[in-house]
């Protein structure tokens, strides 16, 4: 017994010393003391020293997409960096170009910050935050696309402009060992500032959408982060083309939603592609919005509709409608969302008929 | 065996008995970190460093602690520890003192914390009742075999890119292959020095 007890003590005594003697030079070692970022030269940052850029931002509210949480193995948190700080670690190698060693640009997970330190980040992430929020409607737009609504909790409001992302978390479960994050537009328009509304369309073996299909309930807890993205409606004078398909939908409302609140009075057109009647939805609300936008049409086209459907609308893929409809010359402004086989081959059309390619902008679902 | 002199013993760890070739210790980093002369090269000067460091700090451990208090069975946890705490020490300094250090060697320290060469190396002295300085070049022995034997085996490596391997044998298999024939080239050491 009394040896059992020696045993013990002596191994907790030698833990013991051990630990204190990390815990002392964690303090005056790797004691960095506070460091200064700067960001973009013009924002100041002070931030305790020592830990991974990735890290060091995310507590100071400033986000880095990245989809791994700092492990070094998605590469998507490369930071340009405009100070002195030393050669590449052979951990961020695999993920940096040649390109990307001349504008000494980093994985901001793996450099630490050790001394004050310059970067510089694209303005729009100033704007990004992680959200938690609470689910208050799951609901089916069509057998393989469902719209998710979300309430926000914490904060609790969103500042936007129609037509961006957000990040969404999928936690770990039977098909993912680490949280995974997945980009989906907004479909709901930036004055709805406490609710975020998804359109998911399910991926056969998705992580993150056969999470949401078969996973997510009414008051689950699901965080994102953003928001993200350059498309958007420019303010000009040109005619407005919408083009989408499938949940390629999301963004193209939030727009439309959005210029019903601003009384635009564009002339707007919408092309929205499908295969038959049962991959249509939300054609209800969209002739909603043609009676309140007065220069708004709303068109959608079915590939190969059904002898059932009865569909007495356009018919053909979604660039023999546009051939069809458009006319050279017209003064145009693009705006795609779907697939990139749907946007490749809508670009082709575009482009032959005299619009140019600074005046087409998309996003690309894969 | 605590008498024979301890620059047999370093030469011993390195040749005759080297911790890689003879006992197969250490074999998941020799394998997963020699494709490359370059990183090879650091992780083999981590496992130089860290091994004669800590076969001293174990030796101590072992005949003032352990010993007296009759404990010698826990010897495997207070070794780990050990090894474990002062690895964690290291890269701590070395990335405080030297950014080219850590970038080359720091790196390595988080692999060789649970690397069974170092451990095994400890067990060893004690097994075979070395002396205090006899330890320590025991250790640093064993630590420059080490690292001789994935030098070797990373230039190998290199060289075998441009050939064309059986594409069942390819990667880690092609690797245990050479490795056993390493071990079989120096086994022609053996008859020069003894030790166990």
């Amino acid at each position: 017994m009394a040896q059992l007890l020696i045993g013990i003590a002596a191994v907790c005594g030698v833990s013991t010393f051990l630990a204190v003697i990390l815990v002392i030079a964690d303090s005056t070692i790797a004691n960095y003391g506070e460091v200064t970022v700067i960001i973009n030269k013009d924002t100041q940052l002070k931030a305790q020293g020592g830990r991974p850029l990735l890290s060091t931002l995310m507590e100071q509210k400033v986000f880095i997409p990245s989809a791994c949480g700092g492990r070094g193995s998605c590469g998507l948190c490369k930071v340009k960096i405009e100070s002195d700080v030393g050669d590449y670690l052979p951990t961020e190698l695999s993920w940096i170009t040649e390109a990307d060693m001349k504008e000494n640009i980093h994985l901001s997970c793996q450099l630490k910050v050790k001394k004050d330190i310059a970067i510089r980040i694209p303005e729009e992430l100033f704007n990004v935050k992680e959200y938690v929020t609470e689910v208050v409607s799951l609901v089916d737009l069509t057998y393989d696309i469902k719209q998710v609504t979300l309430r926000l909790t914490e904060p609790q409001e969103i500042q936007f402009t129609a037509g961006q992302y957000i990040q969404f978390q999928v936690p770990e479960y039977e098909l993912t060992s680490e949280p995974v994050y997945r980009a989906y537009s907004m479909a709901s328009q930036p004055s709805r500032k406490n609710e975020v509304e998804l359109e998911i369309r399910l991926v056969p073996n998705g992580i993150c959408t056969t999470f949401v299909f078969n996973h997510l309930k009414v008051g689950d807890t699901v965080r994102f982060n953003g928001p993200y993205g350059e498309f958007h409606l420019r303010d000009t004078n040109r005619d407005i083309l919408f083009i989408a398909g499938g949940s390629g939908m999301a963004p193209i409302k939030s727009i439309l939603h959005n210029m019903v609140e601003k009384n635009n009075t564009r002339k707007t057109t919408y092309f929205f592609g499908a295969r038959a009647v049962r991959d249509l939805f939300l054609v209800k609300e969209m002739r909603e919005i043609e009676k309140r936008l007065p220069n708004f049409t709303f068109i959608p086209a079915l590939s190969n509709p059904l002898p059932e459907d009865n569909w007495k609308g356009e018919t053909g893929l979604i660039t023999d409608v546009l051939d069809r409809h458009l006319k050279r010359g017209d003064n145009l402004e693009a705006y795609l969302c779907g697939s990139p086989g749907m946007i490749d081959a809508s670009v082709k059309v575009l482009t032959k008929k005299g619009i140019s390619e600074e005046l087409i902008f998309y996003d690309k679902f894969a | 065996m605590s008498g024979i002199s301890f620059y047999v013993v370093f030469f011993a760890a390195i040749f005759t008995n080297n911790i890689l070739l003879t006992n197969y210790l250490g074999m998941c980093s020799f394998l997963a970190v020699s494709k490359e002369v370059k990183t090879a090269s650091g992780l083999g000067m981590a496992v130089i460093f860290v091994m004669a460091i800590t076969s001293v700090l174990n030796w101590l451990a072992y005949y003032y602690i352990l010993l007296p208090l009759n404990l010698t069975y826990l010897r495997f946890i207070v070794f780990i520890i050990i090894i474990a705490a002062f690895v964690q020490l290291l890269e701590m300094i070395i990335e405080r003192v030297s950014e080219r250090l850590y970038a080359s060697l720091g790196i390595f320290l988080p692999l060789i914390t649970v690397n069974c060469a170092i451990l095994g190396a400890s067990l060893f002295l004690v097994i075979r009742k070395y002396t205090f300085v006899s330890s320590f070049f025991y250790g640093l022995g064993s630590g420059i075999g080490w690292a001789l034997a994935i030098l070797a085996m990373a230039g190998i490596r290199e060289k075998m890119k441009k050939s064309r391997v059986p594409k069942g044998l390819a990667g880690a298999g092609m690797a245990l292959i050479i490795a056993g024939i390493m071990a079989l080239a120096f086994m022609g050491f053996s008859g020069m020095l003894n030790i166990t």
